[in-house]
């Protein structure tokens, strides 16, 4: 048996070449960048809120979110877990540190942003979009490159987790992380 | 895994890894985003350096702070023994809102208000009714020519649902006539809510009377009834407000900061406009059901009127829309927009009024015009007002002041955008600190608050900011305040916002702009003889 073949099965390792290991790091990287700064920029400005962009939901939980959005404390914790959220998912899949969790988190807040205000047909919105979207838009796109890196997974190889994951499993760790042909 | 554990190194994998400790490559490897936050760092403090030292350069030019206007809240305490007693005369739909405002909502109100709520959890009336304060008042009295409104009136003042729950309420009583309200011993103060045509004699009666008087805008129907009416109430000790709620408008003090601050440079126009596309926002208010020569006084009605006609359903439930009884677009809603250019720029009373229009699109047999613009010139001030409305068209334009070197729009908030060609910005244009395509302040209060207004008047007021303001981005009916300030000068003396002296301003500038657009000529006002020529 040749050996890629025996730890590809033993860890389940990718088993990337040098060009895909960059590829995928520089998309988790780019994510990682925009999802941190749009949470920075949040905190930083005094006179964000979710407020607008819920006030304005349609859909599914359209009630539920403009309901978050009319009252103040539960407006309060969506801000603030919003806002630190963000930053918290950015730092993660920018420094490679607890990625698989960052970019679960950051799924699951793209849908919640996506499902607030879906580009559906028929559904038109007062804040212009800047661009023309039918059913995809942008928040989709980062949502399934998330997906993307959930299912080609990098921060074992280049990332803390390479280090946070040393001795945990490590037959995996040191499997994946030599797994570079 | 092989079955024997045994890479072809004669390694086992298990133990190679336990055995192999973290290496420099490892770390380098982990380590590898460093660089890239780097970056991230280094263009988000360049960026935020920019945008700091432009927003503390302009905010440093201009001299205003970005936060709401210092307003000092009220610290007095109110003993029950320093209770007001209340008259409501004209409770119809001002009146009703006014006698809400003052803590007392018509059962059916509340339970509309709570069923909005139920509904749509935007909708924040019956929130910022509950948290209205307790202003210490009871309402004792009730006038009003419509039995249905009378009743309403009497309901309310027993409903203790709202700010004055927990207290006893004796519960109104009605009179028929308001002179007998205003000889009775049970009440201090009234408000008036009636048609224009009754400010006057109402006031100047309730000065006889030593009560305190709250009247709705318009403040009269002509000038004679102004000057008779501003007469007594200058000679007299009662506490006269107007009301032209607009007086207790967060973003109106901040403008008024914004002009003290000369941030705009020499002001040569003001635009005002009134935009809306409703049968209701055209005065076509509904008939009630039960209004009848039975249950309506129309003798009394048609008293203070210059004309007597036939008992009409239209003409008492949509008087606005009759010069018999009020004044047009002049002054229902051109009040509204010159009081609040007033209040900011204390423009007193223009030299001249030119104005025009005519019954467009309501061809309902109204005699006051639907699409009306009025030019009030104030050569003193080097400035021209203009307002513009119409009836059938609902695109929102602004309350505009153009100065030289800027631009402010105020509504609920304040926009400022600085001139291309100003004198006084040039440089900083120059040096990109100021981008003239985008405001270079933004004063937005209650920035939290998002909420639904019911229908498309109360959008207009909304925008306008007629209908809330915020205290501490606490959101408040602006009603609420107005009323307030009223009752606190009358219990520790001061002044009001909006007294006679603003009144006689509003009503007077008003009227010009109506003797002009009916007479098709320019008018002026002569200070010296203190009449409209």
């Amino acid at each position: 048996m040749m050996q890629s073949e025996a730890t590809a099965e033993a860890g389940g390792s990718p088993g990337y070449g040098t060009f895909q290991l960059s590829a995928l790091v520089a998309l988790r990287m780019i994510i990682g960048w925009h999802i941190f700064y749009e949470g920075l920029a949040k905190v930083l400005s005094s006179y964000w809120t979710a407020a607008d962009y819920l006030s304005a939901s349609q859909w599914w939980f359209s009630s539920l979110f403009i309901k978050i959005a009319a009252s103040p404390t539960p407006l309060g914790i969506v801000d603030f877990l919003n806002k630190w959220g963000l930053i918290a998912i950015g730092l993660g899949l920018m420094l490679g540190c607890l990625t698989r969790a960052a970019t679960i988190a950051g799924i699951v807040l793209l849908a919640l942003y996506y499902i607030a205000a879906p580009p559906f047909a028929g559904y038109t919105y007062s804040m212009p979009a800047e661009g023309s979207y039918l059913l995809v838009n942008k928040i989709l796109i980062e949502l399934a490159a998330l997906v993307v890196l959930l299912a080609f997974p990098t921060g074992r190889i280049i990332g803390l987790d390479r280090l946070i994951f040393w001795n945990r499993g490590s037959q995996k760790a040191l499997t994946l992380a030599e797994d570079v042909r | 895994m092989n079955e024997t554990g045994q890479g072809p190194s004669g390694v086992e994998p298990e133990k190679a890894s336990a055995e192999r400790g973290i290496g420099r490559r490892d770390v380098v490897k982990a380590l590898a985003s460093i660089p890239v936050f780097g970056v991230f760092f280094y263009s988000f403090f360049k960026r935020k350096f920019d945008e700091d030292y432009r927003k503390r350069e302009i905010l440093a030019e201009l001299g205003v702070s970005e936060g709401g206007p210092a307003v000092i809240p009220e610290a007095i305490s109110r003993p029950p023994s320093d209770r007001i007693r209340l008259g409501i005369i004209g409770n119809g739909g001002e009146g009703e809102s006014l006698v809400r405002n003052a803590g007392f909502a018509h059962p059916d109100w509340v339970e509309g208000a709570e069923e909005d709520a139920r509904e749509n959890p935007r909708s924040k009336r019956l929130e910022v009714f509950l948290n209205q304060e307790d202003l210490n008042v009871e309402l004792t009295g009730v006038c009003d020519l419509f039995d249905v409104r009378a009743e309403r009136g009497l309901a309310a003042s027993r409903n203790a649902v709202g700010p004055v729950g927990g207290r006893e309420l004796r519960g109104a009583r009605r009179f028929t006539r308001y002179t007998d309200m205003l000889e009775s011993d049970d009440i201090d103060a009234v408000i008036i809510g009636t048609p224009d045509h009754w400010h006057s004699r109402i006031t100047i009666d309730a000065v006889s009377a030593g009560k305190h008087v709250y009247c709705e805008k318009a403040m009269t129907r002509t000038e004679e009834e102004t000057h008779a009416m501003v007469e007594a109430v200058r000679n007299s000790d009662i506490v006269f407000q107007l009301g032209h709620q607009n007086r207790q408008v967060e973003s109106h003090f901040k403008a008024r900061e914004v002009i003290e601050a000369d941030i705009l440079g020499p002001i040569t126009l003001i635009e005002t406009t009134t935009n809306r596309n409703t049968p209701g926002g055209a005065w076509v208010y509904d008939i009630h059901e039960e209004g009848s020569p039975e249950t309506i006084d129309w003798a009394q009605f048609e008293e203070a009127a210059p004309n007597k006609v036939p008992f009409s359903l239209e003409r008492f439930f949509r008087w606005r829309c009759w010069f018999d009884y009020g004044t047009g677009l002049s002054g229902d809603l051109l009040s509204h927009e010159y009081d609040a250019a007033n209040q900011i720029l204390d423009l007193g009373i223009p030299k001249s009024a030119v104005a025009s229009g005519g019954v467009y699109f309501f061809k309902d047999g109204r005699d006051v015009p639907d699409v009306f613009q009025a030019v009030l010139e104030y050569p003193d001030r080097d400035l021209t007002l203009v307002y513009s409305a119409t009836l059938a068209n609902g695109r929102g334009r602004g309350k505009v002041f153009m100065g030289h070197d800027a631009t402010m729009t105020v509504g609920s908030g304040l926009t400022i955008k600085a001139e291309r060609d100003s004198t006084r910005y040039e440089q900083k244009i120059e040096d990109d600190v100021i981008d003239t395509s985008i405001p270079m302040f933004t004063y937005r209060p209650g920035f939290r608050g998002i909420d639904a207004v019911t229908s498309a008047s109360e959008e207009y007021f909304a925008s306008r900011g007629l209908l809330y303001t915020y205290r501490g981005g606490v959101r408040m009916s602006a009603y609420h305040l107005h009323i307030k300030e009223w009752l606190d000068v009358i219990r520790n003396g001061g002044q009001v916002s909006c007294n006679i002296e603003r009144g006689f301003e509003e009503a007077i500038t008003c009227h010009m702009a109506t003797r002009s657009y009916l007479e098709g000529r320019k008018v002026e006002w002569d200070p010296v003889r203190n009449s409209i020529v």
